[in-house]
């Protein structure tokens, strides 16, 4: 039997580093401290696993050298025109790394799953900032925390716990030291331990925003309510914001995705930046993906752009609408695609999911999903902070290097290997034509 | 392809400052990498440089290239990307930027201009293990990086308690555990402070909550440098930077560590002086505090300086100083990016433009150049914008022709705004550089400074990093020909690292990795103990990541150098 402590759980944005994983003949049999996600995945990780390269022969799928499948995904990407690489939130950096390096080879537009989550906070960050922070200093400092559109108690399960409410840090060491704001659309487990919970209509966050803004300013809103919230309510929430040593504001989905996107990511920072006039204040993304905020950190050094970037000029080009993925498949222009560590077909609009299975399609995960189900070629991989090494990045953008604590399957290897072997195959190819 | 391990450069006309070698004809010899007396002509590769000048391979003590602030920048900035392109090519991976462009292409531009080892000043050591992953992708160069420790919780707490053997220990631990090369502090104290919104604009105010003082800082990592012996001395972002009448502070900073000098080593190197140059009370009556310092740098031995020379154009600002950052997007109404490190520092992020028209910005440039035209001996300055702040680091060639050409200077004056030209000195300083001090602020003094024996210099056993540039010093008038000169310098006929050609008429024909150096060193061992019981008791109090996942394996640098260093004195 064997202890690992010190591991990093490769499964949400918080990338908790402080589990202990036990492990009895090559096998994972208790894994402490971590939250009930961590533990369903550290324990179950082995389920639904793929265990073997396949290619689509007919309507069927049928098992293949693991070789044979590198140099058919080669194949597949060197002959197409314009290939689409989508996933990488669920991956190695160093497998990103190589991703994007496949992408520029092939002359294809890469995507990462910001595309559809984060994506409107990078570009509300491009149009006026960004104000923010490790999550140390709000462990240490916050007196007051703020979850818009987020509901930590069932996403990130350990956030309020390591990070914010619960946290002891220097200066804060329990919940009665700091405040708590919920905003949400309805009364979610997260709101139900919230001081001020502010229920907003749904598609109501902008014009909540601009009332907040203008409550930190007394200015006069000359209405009984907005978005659902009496006034009063919101001058309240307004003091206590203005009145705070130092102040964090956690947003989520229910913030970038719902009506106004950009714009209330827009309004979000322009709030935070304005309360800096009276106190000190930060704003975070919760990221979901263990290693998005990784996906965007290395596309940026390698492109000079976080998701949607393009290569088929021969350099990279980033237009979000035309050159993100989704936008891409919806028009039908793509002719191929590989999937890294993500079921799009799952989860993507119907138009796009429709071309995307129209076309030669790749996938490498560790797991049967649903767009596995529909590749014409299949390579399973070892998974990435159980199975294998490599450098994730937490939600604040701290870097750190996820453990193998077993050995992978004889017939997976890292989405690092494969994808260096098919960028090896590609190249290869392409010198013979 | 050619894979001859020796190389002859025959007939060029070298600069080597560093051994008394000013602008004479002469051949140089190149084997495994290194400057050698002479080699075999059967079997050495000739390089014919007749008509060119060779100086050692440029090195630049203070370039913000890596690591997470500059890559948020990059997020900030993607209308700065559709400035230049880099393609991809069968040799080269593609690349976009102008003030911060990507991994690649800042390594291709730098040996482009002839440079082959560039230092990444800022990194605060959390966040350090993305600053060697994108290093890792900046090839051709050389490189090394340095923590930022001037507002390190632990540094703080040691200092404040007088245990400067234990901070030593520590420093030397974080060193070895960040991998990094050299002190760096931003606005000592002052960080901290903004960790609350707050800010620290002189050396003897009370950094809140830790009652210790920057001057205290300052002089507790001046003495803990000494003691360890780093090949560095501590580089500082002082106190009060931008704001008018912070010359002052610049002045007692260098002040307070004067007595801590030894052996006629230099004490403390004040990086991007030009930004903490100036005088007057406000905006309006800002004016140039560069005399003053350039005096007081005349008259002592402890200090050398970078200039951080600001350039008219575009560009992307970025500090660990938050609270200054702060103040600029106040001052500019310009985009903001914040982002505090627990327990270490923080950092900043504001795009903005320096304008000849506008009084201030006029000033800074006037400023920049009146302290590199002031201060005697070269040896005291590293030509810097303090990249990307001051500028993008492919206009040097441009600060390179002003201080060259007193008629490059008269140019640019009659363009900027006319207080400025009025109330400036500029335009009554006739000196102008010759090649051979270009050699010292470009190469020389900052290889010098940073203690890397092998570089800045062509002796025999030197690194073999080359730069040649088509330039004919007896028939070229520096001062009339600024254009031709620098257009010479934007792109090397030859840059050469490590004994290969890699770059030809400016373009890159070959990418080797370069190395990254790190301080490997020794720390007094009772102290050492002493410290790890405190980083376990205290560490992840401090901290939201474990102690065990804190330190970077040599894994994480794809050609490490360590740099093996002894405490001096046993």
């Amino acid at each position: 039997m064997n202890t690992i402590t010190g591991v990093v759980c490769p499964f949400c944005g918080c990338l908790c580093d402080d589990l202990e994983v036990t492990v009895e003949k090559g096998k994972i049999i208790s894994a402490k401290n971590g939250c009930a996600y961590s533990l369903t995945k550290y324990l179950n990780y082995q389920k639904e696993r793929l265990s073997e390269p396949l290619i689509r022969k007919g309507e069927e799928q049928v098992p293949i050298g693991l070789d044979e499948a590198v140099e058919q995904a080669a194949q597949i990407l060197v002959d197409a025109a314009y290939p689409v690489l989508y996933g990488w939130s669920s991956t190695s950096c160093e497998a990103q790394h190589l991703g994007v390096e496949l992408a520029e080879e092939v002359g294809g537009a890469i995507d990462n799953t910001s595309t559809v989550c984060h994506g409107p906070t990078v570009e509300a960050f491009q149009e006026i900032g960004h104000p923010s922070c490790t999550l140390g200093q709000v462990k240490n400092r916050a007196d007051l925390i703020v979850y818009w559109g987020s509901n930590p108690l069932q996403s990130h399960l350990r956030h309020m716990a390591r990070y914010t409410m619960g946290a002891e840090g220097k200066w804060r060491k329990s919940r009665d030291d700091r405040t708590l704001v919920v905003v949400d659309v309805r009364k979610t487990y997260t709101a139900r331990v919230a001081d001020y919970f502010i229920q907003v209509d749904p598609n109501g966050d902008f014009e909540l925003m601009s009332a907040l803004r203008m409550g930190l300013r007394h200015e006069e809103i000359e209405q009984d309510a907005v978005a659902g919230v009496p006034v009063e309510y919101i001058e309240e929430v307004a003091e206590v914001l203005r009145g705070c040593e130092f102040g964090a504001l956690f947003y989520g989905l229910g913030l970038t995705m719902s009506s106004g996107k950009n714009r209330n990511l827009d309004a979000a920072i322009s709030l935070v930046t304005d309360l800096n006039k009276w106190t000190k204040f930060v704003m975070m993304p919760m990221r979901g993906h263990f290693n998005v905020s990784g996906a965007n950190t290395v596309f940026l050094w390698q492109t000079g752009y976080p998701f949607a970037v393009d290569f088929s000029h021969g350099y990279p080009s980033y237009n979000p609408g035309v050159t993100s993925v989704i936008d891409i498949l919806s028009r039908d222009e793509s002719d191929a695609a590989i999937v890294v560590s993500s079921d799009p077909a799952a989860n993507f609009p119907k138009k796009a999911v429709e071309s995307l299975l129209r076309n030669p399609l790749i996938v490498i995960d560790p797991h049967r999903t649903a767009t596995a189900e529909k590749a014409d070629v299949v390579i399973p991989s070892a998974f990435v902070g159980i199975e294998c090494e490599g450098t994730a990045y937490r939600m604040d953008s701290v870097p750190l290097k996820l453990k193998k604590v077993v050995e992978p399957p004889s017939s997976c290897l890292s989405d690092e290997e494969i994808l260096r072997r098919i960028l090896e195959e590609v190249r290869r190819l392409k010198e013979w034509n | 392809m050619e894979l001859s391990l020796e190389l002859l450069i025959k007939n060029t006309i070298v600069y080597d400052p560093s051994n008394g070698v000013n602008g004479e004809r002469m051949d140089l010899s190149v084997r495994d990498g290194k400057i050698v007396e002479s080699v075999d002509l059967n079997n050495a590769k000739v390089l014919d440089a007749s008509g060119m000048i060779a100086m050692p391979g440029g090195v630049d003590i203070h370039s913000h290239i890596a690591g997470p602030k500059v890559n948020k920048g990059r997020e900030l900035r993607p209308e700065d990307h559709l400035r230049r392109i880099e393609r991809k090519t069968r040799l080269k991976r593609s690349g976009v930027g102008y003030s911060v462009p990507t991994t690649f292409t800042t390594g291709y531009w730098y040996a482009g201009m002839g440079y082959t080892t560039v230092m990444e000043p800022a990194t605060a050591p959390l966040e350090t293990r993305h600053t060697h992953e994108e290093l890792n992708d900046t090839p051709i160069l050389d490189k090394a990086c340095f923590p930022l420790l001037g507002d390190n919780w632990f540094i703080m707490e040691y200092l404040k308690n007088g245990e400067i053997e234990k901070c030593a220990a520590y420093v030397a631990w974080l060193l070895k555990a960040v991998k990094g090369y050299a002190v760096k502090l931003v606005s000592p104290g002052s960080v901290e402070a903004w960790g609350w919104g707050g800010g620290l604009r002189e050396i003897d105010e009370v950094v809140p909550n830790f009652d210790i003082t920057p001057r205290e800082i300052i002089r507790g990592l001046c003495k803990v440098n000494d003691l360890l012996g780093l090949p560095s001395p501590i580089h500082i972002h002082c106190n009060n930077l931008g704001s008018p009448g912070n010359y002052r502070v610049t002045l007692e900073t260098m002040k307070c560590v004067k007595d801590l000098a030894k052996g006629g080593r230099p004490s403390i190197h004040i990086v991007h002086v030009q930004f903490n140059a100036y005088a007057g009370s406000g905006w309006s009556d800002l004016s140039s505090g560069a005399t003053k310092l350039a005096r007081y740098v005349n008259r002592h031995s402890h200090v050398t300086t970078d200039l951080g020379q600001v350039i008219f154009g575009d560009t992307t600002t970025m500090t660990a100083d938050g609270p200054w950052q702060y103040i600029l997007h106040n001052l500019s109404g310009n985009r903001w990016v914040n982002h505090d490190v627990e327990a270490e520092t923080g950092g900043g992020i504001v795009p903005y433009q320096y304008r000849r028209r506008n009084y201030v910005n006029a000033m800074q440039w006037t400023i920049g150049l009146e302290f590199a035209l002031q201060v005697k001996d070269p040896w005291k300055i590293c030509l810097t914008t303090d990249h990307p702040n001051g500028g993008p680091f492919i206009e040097y060639p441009r600060i390179m022709a002003w201080l060259l050409s007193r008629e490059a200077r008269d140019a640019a004056m009659k363009r900027i705004n006319k207080t400025a030209r009025r109330r400036s000195i500029l335009g009554s300083l006739d000196r102008e550089y010759s090649l051979s001090e270009l050699a010292v602020i470009t190469r020389a003094a900052p290889a010098r400074i940073l203690g890397l024996r092998h570089k800045g210099h062509l002796g025999v056993g030197a690194d073999a990093d080359i730069a040649l540039y088509r330039i004919d010093p007896s028939e070229t008038d520096l001062s009339k020909d600024y254009r031709k000169v620098r257009k010479a310098l934007r792109r090397a006929a030859h840059t050469i690292k490590e004994g290969e050609i890699v770059v030809k008429d400016g373009e890159v024909v070959r990418v080797p990795e370069g190395k990254t150096f790190w301080a490997e060193a020794e720390a007094p061992e009772e102290a050492l103990k002493d410290v790890w019981q405190d980083l376990r008791e205290r560490f992840e109090k401090y901290y939201t990541v474990r102690l065990e996942n804190y330190p970077i394996g040599v894994e994480y640098l794809r050609r490490p150098a360590p740099m093996e260093i002894k405490m001096e004195g046993g």
